[in-house]
């Protein structure tokens, strides 16, 4: 093979790496092992994982323990589409076409709103996305954003807005939700406002006051969501909203330690030409026949260059078409009683917590599917406690709110029970101090 | 329907390949032949407002078609004083009529000495050929 490429030793094909940067000894590795050492080794460091089926798992915040139905692994596993590349040639990538097409049509319905991408990376990227969309449609540079959002969401925000030249602005929560009043205040020359509902605490914010504030502003509305939330609460195309995102994850993908999932991005058509991501369109082919290709392809980065709507130009087909398949086997009627379990499950808890003599800090709001409880004393022992007796009692909020050290952020979703939230509720009477 | 080659005797040119037709203090632009068959069947025109300020040599607006985008570059600086609503309705009017019906603005000019820098037809066709 050397002589082919025409050299008589390895070294020389790396003669172009300067001197400088050379390693000039071994690497330092650990001595091989036999298949079967290895086997051992790696089952070893994977034991170390806790699968949330081992223990009763009450932890939300931002990712879910969904029931996910086996045909959604079912279509995902077809080599069709787990192997698929980009559809670049439409003439050969018809059924990726269609599954991203009938995605993106899912998402409108859900949203409400006009049209969608082919999805984004997940929850944060689509939201760093929505503001550059804001930037461009309004020519403002400044985002106001509800502390109620997820830390996450926040973060990645603020790290796009450096690059973006745009000011971001928290708006405090009050009593663990957002107040139109506050956003209208912080809003003035604002591009967006972002919010979220269910927000981060669990809570319902006053979705379409905080939209008609931000549009009293000038501002684009735009809502981040929880998909499996629209079949009871109401989809923000029809509260005043310009772009809803969200995290799709939710939405028929496993937990697999946060990721890959993907992010949902749609917005009212009038925005189209400034939209982020992949968008497939439906067509004729020379024949007549109905197809599907890319379409407004002049907004990426290969046409358009510094100038394109993202520097993000892929998408997640896979876990979106998860996405999908588990919206289709939901149906708008299972996806309403979902909706329905989870507020059930999410007002039982919070009277059975409080029964238990706990402080609820925002007992005065609507929950979706998480509560946030006082269980006096540091979070983190309380977890630690009830981890040992078989139960993840929920996430420590102190990690992202000053203030709420001793607090947990507790989900219940249609995988829990009434007997789930009973044998929690007596675990932290016992390991907290209610 | 793509209209034949032509770089009409009572035009002004500029190297980006836009026109500008001169009438009193205003002036009318567009596109030349050559840039809309380059581009394509144009699908999309993203106007300047009413009122916004053109600076010659810069951008000030976008058209696009299948596979590409182009900054509309001003050939004069002046005041927008009305936008082809047509051509924002149906792009490819500029392809069919580069010069007529596919104008793309018309400008109060804030210097007409900038003419004196533009190119008349002759000039322009060589900028062309030399460019081949």
């Amino acid at each position: 093979m050397l002589e082919v490429v025409g050299v008589s030793t390895v070294e020389e094909l790396f003669r172009d790496i300067p001197e400088g940067v050379r390693l000039r000894r071994p690497l330092q590795l650990d001595p091989p092992l036999a298949e079967q050492e290895i086997v051992a080794h790696l089952e070893q460091l994977a034991a170390r994982n806790v699968p949330v089926g081992s223990e009763l798992s009450f932890l939300g915040a931002g990712v879910y323990d969904h029931y996910v139905p086996a045909v959604v692994d079912l279509v995902l596993g077809r080599g069709e589409f787990l192997t698929a590349y980009t559809p670049y040639q439409p003439e050969m990538s018809q059924g990726v076409l269609q599954a991203i097409f009938e995605y993106q049509t899912a998402i409108c319905e859900l949203t409400g709103m006009d049209v969608s991408n082919a999805s984004g990376y997940d929850g944060t990227t689509v939201a760093a996305d929505a503001c550059y969309m804001a930037k461009h449609v309004t020519g403002r540079s400044r985002v106001v954003v509800s502390e109620a959002t997820n830390p996450q969401v926040r973060q990645v925000v603020k790290t796009y807005a450096r690059g973006f030249g745009l000011e971001v602005v928290e708006v405090p929560h009050a009593d663990g939700t957002t107040d139109p009043e506050a956003v209208l205040a912080a809003a003035e020359d604002a591009a967006a406002v972002i919010f979220q509902q269910p927000n981060f605490f669990g809570c319902l914010e006053p979705a379409p006051e905080l939209a008609a504030a931000a549009a009293e502003a000038g501002a684009l509305p735009v809502a981040h969501v929880d998909p499996v939330s629209l079949g009871v609460l109401e989809a923000p195309g029809r509260y005043g909203c310009a772009i809803a995102i969200g995290e799709g994850q939710s939405a028929g993908n496993a937990l697999s330690f946060g990721g890959p999932h993907f992010g949902f991005l749609a917005a009212r058509m009038e925005h189209v030409r400034r939209m982020p991501g992949r968008i497939v369109g439906e067509t004729v082919d020379t024949e007549g026949r109905r197809g599907f290709v890319l379409t407004l392809s002049t907004r990426e980065q290969h046409i358009r260059r510094e100038k394109a709507t993202s520097n993000i130009t892929t998408n997640q087909t896979l876990l979106a078409l998860g996405g999908l398949v588990y919206l289709a086997w939901l149906g708008p009627q299972g996806l309403r009683e979902l909706g329905e379990r989870c507020m059930a499950l999410a007002a039982y808890a919070q009277e059975r917590l409080a029964a238990a003599g706990f402080e609820l800090p925002f007992a005065g709001c609507t929950p979706f599917k998480e509560i946030v409880v006082r269980v006096g004393r540091p979070a983190a022992e309380v977890v630690r406690a009830a981890r040992a007796r078989g139960v993840h009692p929920g996430y420590q909020l102190g990690r992202d709110y000053p203030g709420f050290d001793d607090c947990l952020l507790v989900a219940v979703t249609e995988k829990r029970t009434r007997a789930d939230v009973d044998r929690l509720a007596g675990l932290l009477a016992e390991v907290a101090s209610p | 329907m793509a209209a034949s080659e032509s770089y009409p005797e009572d035009l002004r040119y500029h190297p980006e390949h836009d026109w500008a037709r001169v009438e009193g203090e205003e002036a009318t632009l567009g596109i030349t032949w050559y840039a809309q068959h380059s581009l394509g069947e144009l699908v999309h025109y993203e106007p300047p407002d009413v009122g916004a300020a053109l600076v010659k040599d810069t951008p000030y607006g976008e058209v696009e078609s299948v596979k590409a985008v182009s900054d509309l570059i001003a050939p004069l600086s002046g005041e927008v004083v009305a936008v082809n609503e047509r051509v924002v309705d149906e792009p490819e009017t500029v392809n069919a009529d580069p010069y007529g019906e596919g104008w793309l603005v018309r400008v109060r000019m804030s210097d007409p000495s900038e003419l004196d820098g533009l190119l008349d037809a002759a000039a322009y066709r060589k900028l062309l050929e030399d460019a081949e």
